[in-house]
Parts: structure tokens; sequence; C-alpha cells
């Protein structure tokens, strides 16, 4: 059990880093990754929502969703309906999320801004919950999955930002500057991370 | 059948029971906010600038309505929607004069003595290293951080240095923070003489390095209709703003230099080349 968790956490964080190499979650990872700050307040807001949602999302699988039913004469097994039910329940997590948020802690709700209602597009979210699926998890090892995934792209956001920060005061070719050369440096990342491969 | 119609059954549960989650936090959890400030932001430009000193509109739309700040604050809005905001709220909004920002220096690339510099294209990061590479120690670098702050667009790096359009301009001063020169100044809008030139050194020091700088002869006081509408201020003369002079001025007085120009002019490029 205890190895089986850790092959998971070192699994998700490093070698299936979600942003560098299954490529999910991209679009925050080049769009809040300009300054550190807002790249810490957009981790901390994915790291919430992406543990949370794994362990509502795992358990309406675990306990309704691959059940068989009998209705009548046929059997009947709602697995189909998973994506649909995994964004509808996260989207609604996030919109309750928020609205606690708002009400409790309005300095880290103004922080977050955007990002918050942001993240229910985050294609991370929804592939954690479904690669825990795929993988034959349970609840606990879901959960711990979902953050830990949420862990790895806090990593490589803050990496990113980190770099970027740098990039800003350096002298780039004028048909590289901006989003072009930031793409570059994804890559070579993305080439960094291939180093993990086979630790797990 | 069956399976359609009960995934139909499940799906609409499923959202019903989230809709009466979410329905019970929104009640339950229900922050007040006064609506007024939302109408306020839609009336204000919407351009969060900062000029105002507030974060964005909607922090200086809050700030209109809890009284603290009055409506004309905003740079950027015309008198008329300042009118229309204190309209709306009951309160009084008096007229704010219009400025724009001048960039005090004329010492173009063609104008002035510069030497080499590789290091990073940032006005700031150049001072550090002594000063700047520009002859004169108080013009401007024309690394274009002044542009690069400007929400507007309103900054042009033309040849070297920095000219502002006054057309684009809204006076919202983000420039003026950024300068590390100190030479951008937030002038009336209405006049349009001013002397580009910030250097409080000797006449023949200036010239040395810019051949756009004020030297000081007077040329421009004495044209003037009363002497009081231009101001020395030792090696330097600057437009009273406060009793400004009008702009035949800068025809009559022929500066030798050209550093007495007109804004709208200047932003034209129609005074480059002009010096001897």
């Amino acid at each position: 059990m205890t190895s089986n968790l850790l092959a998971i956490t070192v699994g998700a964080i490093l070698v299936n880093n979600f942003v560098l190499s299954k490529f999910l979650g991209i679009c925050p990872f080049l769009g809040v990754s300009k300054k550190i700050k807002t790249a810490l307040g957009m981790s901390g807001a994915v790291i919430f929502v992406m543990t949370l949602s794994s362990l509502v999302t795992s358990s309406i699988y675990k306990y309704i969703l691959s059940k068989t039913f009998r209705v009548g004469e046929t059997e009947i097994s709602l697995t189909f309906l998973k994506i649909l039910v995994f964004i509808v329940v996260i989207a609604a997590l996030v919109q309750l999320v928020e609205i606690i948020l708002q009400k409790f802690s309005p300095p880290l709700y103004q922080a977050l801004g955007i990002f918050l209602p942001l993240i229910t597009t985050n294609c991370a979210v929804l592939g954690a919950a479904e690669l825990s699926v795929q993988a034959g998890r349970g609840v606990i090892e879901s959960t711990i999955f979902g953050f830990c995934s949420a862990l790895g792209f806090a990593l490589a956001l803050i990496l990113f930002s980190s770099l970027r920060e740098k990039l800003d005061l350096a002298q780039v070719p004028k048909p590289l500057q901006g989003t072009a050369i930031g793409l570059i440096t994804a890559g070579i990342l993305a080439m960094v991370f291939m180093g993990f491969s086979g630790l797990v | 059948m069956t399976i359609i119609l009960t995934s139909l059954i499940f799906a609409a549960l499923l959202g019903a029971i989230l809709a009466i989650i979410i329905g019970a936090a929104a009640k339950a959890f229900a922050v007040e906010s006064d609506p007024r400030i939302e109408t306020v932001t839609d009336m204000l430009p919407g351009a969060n600038c900062g000029g105002c000193g507030y974060a964005g509109c909607a922090d200086f739309a809050k700030a209109i309505v809890g009284g603290i700040a009055p409506p004309n604050d905003c740079p950027v809005a015309s008198a008329d929607d300042a009118t229309r905001i204190a309209e709306y709220l009951g309160i009084t909004s008096e007229e704010k004069e219009k400025v724009i920002a001048v960039v005090k220096c004329s010492g173009n690339i063609a104008a002035t003595v510069r030497s080499p510099y590789n290091g990073i294209e940032d006005c700031r990061s150049a001072v550090l290293v002594a000063g700047g590479a520009k002859g004169c120690d108080y013009g401007c670098i024309g690394f274009a951080s002044c542009a690069r702050a400007c929400p507007f667009d309103a900054i042009e790096i033309r040849d070297g240095l920095a000219i502002v359009h006054p057309e684009l301009c809204v006076g919202c001063g983000k420039c003026v923070d950024t300068c590390p020169k100190n030479l951008i100044i937030l002038a009336p809008a209405a006049v349009d003489v001013h002397v580009y030139c910030n250097s409080p050194e000797k006449g023949p020091a200036k010239r040395k390095v810019c051949k756009t700088a004020c030297i000081a002869c007077r040329k421009c006081v004495k044209a003037a209709d009363n002497e009081e509408q231009m101001v020395i201020k030792g090696f330097l003369i600057e437009t009273n703003y406060d009793n400004p002079p009008i702009s035949d001025l800068v025809e009559k007085a022929a500066c030798p230099t050209t550093a007495l120009r007109l804004a709208t002019k200047h932003a034209a490029g129609e005074y480059e080349g002009a010096s001897k």
C-alpha cells in the first residue's frame, strides 16, 4: 500500500507530469505563467479544486456509475456517462468553491480572480478524474493522485513562470519574442522532464 | 429504450441535486454588494489604467459610490461621463482640467552625443550604468520604458526619443512614475507651448552634448506677451502653466535651438533636423 502510494506520488508529480509529459492543462500553463505571483495563485486554486474533484468524481464513479442496475428485464451500467457526469460535477464544484471563498476569504477570492472560474475549463482536472478511473484506483488513491497531479501542475507552472520572468530581461531575437520563445522554453522543459521517465 | 430513459433520469437527477446544492450555497453564503457599484463600473471607460490611483475601474467605482473619490478623478473619462456618474449618484461633480504628459527632452539620436550601450534595452536598467549612455545626464534615454508603461499607446519612440502624441494621451501619469530621469510632467492639455529640455546645466555645457538644448537665451521670454508667461529657472526656461503663452510664441521667438516647441508639431515630427 505505502509503496503503491509512493509510486502514485512520484509518478504524478515528476514522471507523468500533467503539463510536461501528458500535455494536459496547457492553456493556463501558457496563459497564467507571465508572473510568479499569478502562477502561485493559480497553482493554489488548481490544487484545491483538483483534490476535491478527484475525491467527489471517484466516489460517484465507484458507488454509482460502475454499478450495474436491474431495470425490469435489462441490466444497465451507466459507465458511458462518466465524462458528462465528471464535467458537470467539476463545474458545480468550482462554482461552489467560488461562492464559499467569496464569503469567507474575500482577499483570496480577489487574488485568484478570474483563474478560479477558469479552472472549470482546465482539462487537467477532468484528466485526473478520467485517468484515475482508467487505472482502476480506489477513492483514497484517486484523491492522492489528484492532489499529486495538481502538485505536478503547480511545479511545472511555477518553474515555467520563473523562466519567463528571466526571459523578459533577455535579448530575444525579434521573430521569437513573446509566446514563441515561451513555447520553445516549454518544449525544452518537457524534454528535461523526459529524464524522469522510467523512474516508476 | 430503458437505457436511454435511465441515463436521462440519472443526468436530470444529478443536475437537479447539484443545482439545489449550488442554489442553497449561493443563498446561504450570499455576499451583499451595492448594485450601484456595478452600474458605475459600466459607466467608467473600463481601461483599467490605474490613472485614478485605484487598482482598476471596479475598485474606483467602489470608491466613488463610497464617497471616497470624486467621479472626475478618472483622467480617461470625459467631463460628460463624470457628470453622468455624478447625476446617477446624486452628487455634484466639478470639472477637472484635462492634462497630458510632456517628455521634457528633444534630444533624439541626431541631436545628441551618445556612447555605445549593449545592455538591457530598458531605461531603468540603462540608468544603473553610469546614468545611461547619453551625453546629457538629464535627457531621454529612449529605451521605451514609458512607452511600454502607457496603456493607451500614446508614446512613440522616434529616433531614440520618447514623443507623446497629445491626441492619444489621457494624462493618467503612468509614464511619469516610470521615467527614471523624472523628465515627464503632466501639463494642462490646453497649453501647446513647451520647452523640451530638462537640463539645469550651463548653456555651453549643454550645447556640447545636445543640439536642441535650451540655452536660456531668453528670446522666448522677450517675445512673450508679458514676461511672466515664461519662467526662468537658472539655465533653463519653462512655460508658466498658470499663465501660459499662446501658440504663436514659438514662431515669434524663433528659438535658436528649437527647444521651444508646440506639442502637436513636435509629435508630428516637424522640428526634426531643424536645429543647426
